[in-house]
């Protein structure tokens, strides 16, 4: 019977970030529109492209190897894994001793991996642009994402997110100088991460700025869809991720009744709205950045995060 | 057992002048690899049931050879049982992918006689247990390398390799041998004794100095790294792998072996001193790597990061160990020798591949190649999963190694020394770059070599490789799988050694459910690659079959669209060196002092505009160049002495002759 409820709510998380992922996407065009003061697309557009693209024929370039055809499938199955790793609205997931915080930053590793090959394998000079600057861009997000993960971690005393989400639901953690600085990296890394602005634009084509978009040029179809919704699943999963650790109140336990279950829901959503509606009012408030300053900005990330770490190490109340 | 192990090794031994004459035989190379790879398997054999069945029992022989009144000690114990499995894997896969690629060898007569008494001279080395065996075994294994690094010697640039390497294998071996005096001065030379005689703190912090020196300098430590990336790359791809995967990690067990079992427990600052190495090794390594074009260069610069990584570990088992908390020191010191382990199976897979792209194309530069993945599918899979591999990327065995390093240094607060509260988190960053480095690198490789257009005619026509070097990159990479989702083997095959060298082991890991593995408790932290795995494969077929079901299956083919510019020319494509631009202009300014000039001809001449890059090894011109300049100042000044007249021979004798009387007198 236990082991049913485990098994369902384990299905119910990941059929629920799924669903929800194109919907914050929308949310926070939406917003942009508004905030720019034009009516934009409708909520539920994310959900009508993916479904218009998947029906539509694949067009592949002629040169494209068995691997470009695989990857869209990989891509989306490693950000569908550590998406539905990361806790929502409770605690105590069934699997969530599978992979614990740096194992999901890996796997989303794994995910940035393949499709910069996936950039690579056409031979277009577009695609070749996106990747480098993809990897120059990681090279910096991804140790900034694992010392902030690090100095949570030891604060915590746990590196497995929902022990991690239950320490910062207790009284146990109070203000920390770390916890901060933890903040202020992980929110940029998630920024650099997700392709939004400052560090690149979501909404851009035919520029030579473009990261994100330059490596999935050459896909289509369903394909195309399937990159998308993982983008879609990555933001949701950063959106989940600071939540959890750095909002975590309300969020349900392992043993919560129906009530309990319900009512953490309802102020996912509603962290979910709040995160979402700010992240808009940060990118229509800020223009896009050359991509040599992005070092610098990703740079500030890393060394706050290597602060707060440091920190800890000095001192067991900072 | 060690019976057993003595006789392959004799038998490898026999090869050695064997291989004279069979190199001039036409199937000469099969009968040799073929031998080589029976006896490799055979010792890989023995070892493993030792390690896994009796990792108690420690037995030793004695021959009668070596120094008369020593004779040669050998011992078989955990550790070295677990050594002989790396050495031997690595040997009998090399094997297995030399008897399809050694084939094609232009002259047989500079390998075959090498190959064999090197893989015993390695052999040799984990089995020793006194001193003399272990440096002339040492020494051999260095010699015959370096034999086979100037295989090729009709290109200049080996014969500086082979030069440089000589140089800096005779640098360590002196080392050790001064480490190796020092430890003997009280106790004699069998390990044994040394073992029992506790040597005073002060002594045994200078043996450790002096071993992190020669064992360095062999494995490629920042900053003796530097004959490395020319060494490697110049032998034989499969001599290569091996030099690499295996050699390494033969340096790596002469560290342990000495630090960690014969010198008496560790201080808290010699676990800062490998820290301090073992960080910057690793990033600086792979930052080496990315600006690399030529493959295998690449992969050399590579295991310089990966032995940062496993000294790292050291590392932090030694200030553990130090500290009393022995059951950290369990966790540290096994990732560092599951990252041996990975890293053989991987950096040698990804050799072989780069053997496999010689020897299709003849080309080592990866500016001449791209999109083998047509032509050479079977390779560029097993190349692609060695590429993820060495990325750290789950559900392969890289992460599981690097996870568990993580966890050690997620630990280390405990720690009450204040030195080490500060290096630890920076080389915990530091590791996260190299991390991060890496899989920018391999994308690099594998993307510029493997995909996208062939840039060059030998790449448009190249062939797949032969049917024995296939099944050695095949098995190398269902290995790498098999050691990233089931970790908790390993980990608990690894118990004996880790007992026997830090006194403790990590929680026993098979039997925990769903194979999961437990560094510490489960409220810590936990990781299971088979779920992650199964998760990943069982989310991505039923994605695929959903879409293929419900929405569409149909695809066309048609021209590249590239924002609706597509140009033929293949060399349109991101090149190696434009690949790592980026990095380059961020973090090359300091390390490598990059600069690149752009040369404009005048207005209205047709020349070319040409854009250079310099780059420059700043460890080479602050170190080495240096050294060279005044070795080379000084022999110039006595350069005269061999052109005196006889007359002044005679006085410089006489001269010398009443020196040495007065000495003696006084």
């Amino acid at each position: 019977m236990n082991a049913l409820r485990d098994i369902l709510s384990q299905g119910a998380e990941m059929l629920l970030v799924l669903g929800l992922a194109p919907l914050l996407t929308g949310f926070v065009r939406k917003v942009k529109a508004r905030l720019l003061r034009r009516r934009g697309p409708p909520l539920l557009q994310p959900y009508r492209d993916l479904i218009r693209l998947m029906r539509k024929d694949v067009v592949l370039a002629n040169n494209a190897s068995w691997l470009f055809r695989v990857i869209p499938y990989l891509i989306f199955a490693g950000t569908w894994v550590a998406a539905s790793l990361v806790p929502t609205f409770g605690n105590g997931l069934l699997f969530s001793w599978t992979a614990d915080l740096i194992a999901i930053i890996a796997l989303l590793g794994s995910a940035r991996f393949f499709q910069a090959l996936a950039g690579m394998d056409v031979g277009t000079a577009f695609g070749g642009i996106g990747s480098s600057r993809e990897v120059m861009i990681a090279s910096l997000a991804e140790p900034a994402m694992l010392i902030t993960v690090f100095s949570v971690a030891m604060i915590a005393g746990s590196t497995q997110l929902s022990n991690v989400a239950e320490f910062m639901g207790s009284d146990a953690v109070g203000l920390r100088v770390s916890l901060g600085m933890a903040f202020v990296a992980l929110t940029i890394v998630a920024l650099a991460e997700n392709a939004r602005i400052p560090v690149d634009n979501p909404a851009t084509h035919l520029e030579l700025t473009m990261v994100h978009e330059a490596m999935v040029l050459e896909y289509s179809g369903r394909h195309l869809a399937l990159i998308d919704l993982s983008s879609q699943l990555k933001l949701l999963l950063y959106v989940s991720l600071i939540a959890c650790v750095f909002l975590p109140w309300g969020t349900a336990t392992a043993d919560a009744g129906v009530a309990r279950l319900v009512f953490g829901a309802l102020l996912y959503f509603g962290k979910l709205a709040v995160l979402g509606f700010l992240l808009a009012v940060f990118e229509t408030s800020i223009a896009k950045m050359r991509v040599f300053r992005i070092p610098e900005f990703l740079g500030a990330a890393l060394m706050l995060a290597l602060l707060a770490t440091l920190l800890r190490f000095v001192s067991g109340s900072l | 057992m060690i019976a057993v192990a003595l006789w392959s090794v004799a038998a490898l031994l026999a090869l050695a002048p064997a291989g004279v004459v069979l190199s001039t035989r036409p199937r000469g190379s099969i009968i040799l690899y073929g031998g080589c790879l029976i006896a490799t398997s055979t010792l890989c054999i023995t070892a493993l049931s030792d390690l896994l069945f009796f990792p108690h029992l420690t037995p030793s022989a004695t021959l009668p050879i070596g120094l008369p009144w020593l004779g040669a000690h050998f011992r078989l114990d955990a550790l070295s049982a677990f050594f002989l499995v790396v050495v031997n894997l690595g040997g009998a896969a090399a094997s297995l992918f030399a008897l399809g690629y050694g084939r094609h060898e232009d002259s047989p007569g500079r390998v075959l006689p090498f190959y064999p008494a090197y893989l015993a001279g390695m052999n040799v080395v984990v089995l020793a247990n006194d001193a003399f065996s272990f440096l002339v075994a040492w020494e051999f294994m260095s010699l015959t390398s370096w034999a086979m690094v100037v295989s090729h010697h009709r290109e200049a640039e080996n014969v500086r390799a082979g030069y440089v390497y000589l140089l800096m294998a005779s640098f360590g071996t002196l080392v050790l041998l001064l480490a190796f005096g020092l430890l003997a001065s009280g106790a004699g030379y069998d390990f044994d004794a040394i073992r029992a005689s506790h040597p005073s703190a002060a002594l045994s912090g200078v043996v450790m100095i002096l071993m992190l020196l020669g064992a360095g300098s062999k494995a490629g430590l920042v900053p003796l790294h530097a004959w490395l990336p020319l060494a490697h790359p110049a032998a034989p791809s499969h001599v290569s792998g091996l030099m690499s995967g295996v050699m390494t990690k033969v340096a790596v067990y002469g560290f342990v072996r000495i630090v960690f079992d014969l010198l008496p427990e560790p201080v808290w600052w010699w676990s800062m001193v490998v820290l301090l190495v073992g960080g910057p090794s690793a990033t600086l390594g792979v930052l080496y790597a990315l600006m690399q074009r030529d493959i295998k260069r690449v992969l050399a610069y590579s295991t310089i990061e990966n032995i940062g990584i496993i000294f790292t570990g050291l590392g932090l088992a030694l200030a553990f160990k130090a500290e009393g908390l022995d059951w950290v020191a369990a966790l540290a010191f096994t990732a560092a020798m599951l990252h041996v382990f990975n890293h053989a199976l991987f950096k040698s897979l990804l050799f072989f591949g780069a053997g496999a792209v010689l020897g299709a194309t003849g080309e080592r530069d990866m500016e001449k190649l791209g999109g083998l993945i047509h032509r050479m599918p079977k390779t560029a899979f097993a190349v692609l999963v060695g590429c993820v591999a060495i990325s750290a990327l789950p559900p392969f065995n890289g992460f599981v190694s690097e996870w568990l390093t993580f966890q050690a240094i997620l630990l280390s607060p405990q720690l009450p020394s204040w030195g080490l509260k500060l290096i630890i988190p920076a080389v915990g960053g530091l590791l996260a770059l190299a991390a991060a480095f890496a899989a920018a690198c391999f994308v690099k490789l594998y993307g510029i070599s493997f995909l996208g257009r062939p840039r060059s005619d030998v790449a448009a026509s190249a062939h797949e490789t032969d049917r024995f070097s296939l099944t050695a990159m095949l098995v190398l990479a269902a290995l790498c799988l098999v050691a990233g989702i089931l970790p908790g083997l390993f980990i608990d095959a690894l118990a004996p050694v880790s007992k026997s060298m830090v006194g403790n082991i990590m929680p026993h890991q098979v039997g925990l459910q769903w194979l999961t593995i437990v560094p510490i408790a489960e409220s810590r932290s936990s990781y299971n690659g088979l779920l992650v795995f199964l998760f990943a494969a069982l989310c991505g077929t039923t994605a695929a079959t959903a879409i293929h079901r419900f929405a569409s299956d149909r695809l066309r083919r048609a021209p590249a669209w590239d924002c609706g510019y597509p140009d033929p020319n293949p060399l349109i494509q991101y090149s190696a060196s434009s690949f790592s631009q980026p990095i380059r202009r961020v973090f090359g300014g300091v390390i490598f002092a990059a600069r690149e000039i752009g040369e404009m001809p005048p207005p209205s001449s047709p020349l070319p505009a040409r854009l250079k890059v310099e780059l420059r090894d700043l460890i080479w011109d602050a170190l080495y160049a240096p050294i060279a300049k005044a070795i080379g100042f000084a022999t110039d000044r006595i350069n005269i002495l061999q052109f005196l007249t006889i007359r002044r021979y005679l006085t410089l004798v006489f001269v010398a002759l009443i020196v040495l009387l007065l000495v003696v007198a006084l």
